[in-house]
């Protein structure tokens, strides 16, 4: 089953000023620790890790523990000096990594 | 404007009573911008309309409502894209096959949104777009039809209307479909239920006025599916005529049914020379 985050992200910015970025991932977030109606433990299915860099380089690194609730929403401010391409990554428990990525431009 | 008149008016005569600011949401040129995209939400009538000029709900709402719309992380409708995203390339049905399987990505479905419902030759009536997607269900994917105002059918329907996002609504009521469109006129019209009220009675001759605590409105099909904060779901536009009918107390007719399809049908060309608003936000 394929998901597709959803991300917003500016098309052009100011060089050296900051900028919001939003994301959002439709995802159901198991924690683990729900019971079926047998009584049986839901496996755990989390997202637990969430990146984004930009050329590259490191912007935001989130390690997401259990406790997070579906559909995971992260904005984050971040500014940069030159034009690139802003890559983002959620890796799943079950080993899937979702990928997308926007390029930004000066302007 | 002079129904808009009337509206300041009552809006004004509350503050005066009650000595409580209520803001008539005057409807203005108000242009919403979402991601980039211009949509106009008022906008002249074309040539033969009941209407003097044609408003989308969305000025009708209260500031914080509105601007849920303007944002899609604001937009609570958006999340059930995103479901319908993941629905659209699943495979289903003793065909095993997926939406994407034929129609590849969403976007494809571009400016369809705007000219539902219409005239299905093969069919031999106007098909809606829920007739459309339960259609493609039962002879390409082999699967069970969907319920009409379900969940999924919302969603799906969202998605799809996602893709129009701007478009201008012209539905075509000439033709073999001028039958079915007398007949949904024909409904707006009557009046039902212990109430005696018609659809008219609200939305073409009160819209803008208070009804209890709210705006009336044009009933405006270009926001639907609407995402309403009153059961924080995605409504269809039948869904929603089954609730007004509950409100003027009559029985609703069948959802899916020959009468509320004329009516979408007939509702949705009033809104022609409106553009498509996608999954909106409501009260």
């Amino acid at each position: 089953m394929a998901i597709k985050p959803r991300v917003k992200v500016p098309k052009s910015v100011a060089a050296g000023e900051y900028f919001t970025v939003k994301t959002l991932i439709n995802h159901k977030m198991e924690s683990g620790q729900r019971k079926d109606k047998e009584g049986n433990k839901i496996p755990r299915k989390i997202i637990n890790l969430f990146e984004a860099n930009f050329n590259g380089e490191n912007v935001i690194t989130v390690n997401v523990e259990p406790a997070v609730s579906t559909n995971p929403f992260f904005e984050f401010q971040m500014k940069i000096e030159a034009a690139g391409d802003l890559a983002f990554k959620w890796t799943d428990d079950d080993g899937s990594v979702y990928e997308t990525s926007k390029p930004i431009a000066i302007g | 404007m002079k129904k808009i008149t009337k509206s300041i008016l009552a809006g004004g005569m509350l503050a005066l009573s009650l000595g409580f600011a209520t803001q008539a949401n005057e409807p203005t040129d108000a242009v919403m911008t979402i991601d980039g995209v211009t949509i106009p939400t008022h906008v002249k009538a074309p040539a033969g309309s009941p209407l003097p000029e044609l408003f989308s709900g969305w000025v009708f709402r209260s500031t914080e409502t509105q601007a849920m719309q303007l944002d899609d992380f604001d937009n609570p409708g958006m999340i059930f894209v995103d479901q319908a995203w993941e629905t659209w390339s699943t495979p289903e049905g003793s065909a095993g096959k997926s939406c994407a399987d034929c129609h590849g990505e969403p976007e494809s479905f571009a400016g369809l949104r705007a000219v539902m419902p219409k005239w299905n030759e093969a069919a031999g009536e106007v098909y809606t777009l829920e007739d459309y997607i339960n259609e493609s269900r039962v002879k390409y994917m082999g699967a069970d039809k969907w319920k009409y105002s379900g969940g999924k059918m919302a969603a799906m329907v969202a998605l799809i209307s996602l893709q129009s996002r701007g478009d201008i609504i012209n539905v075509k009521t000439d033709g073999p479909a001028a039958a079915t469109w007398e007949k949904g006129k024909e409904i707006y019209y009557t009046r039902v239920g212990q109430l005696d009220m018609s659809c008219a009675n609200c939305h073409e001759d009160n819209y803008g006025v208070m009804i209890r605590a709210d705006h009336l409105s044009q009933g405006q099909l270009n926001g639907f599916p609407a995402y309403r904060l009153k059961n924080a779901k995605l409504n269809t536009a039948q869904g929603r005529f089954k609730g007004c009918m509950k409100n003027i107390r009559a029985t609703p007719y069948k959802v899916g049914g020959e009468e509320f399809r004329a009516l979408q049908f007939y509702v949705a060309s009033r809104g022609n020379g409106l553009p498509i608003e996608g999954p909106s936000v409501r009260n």
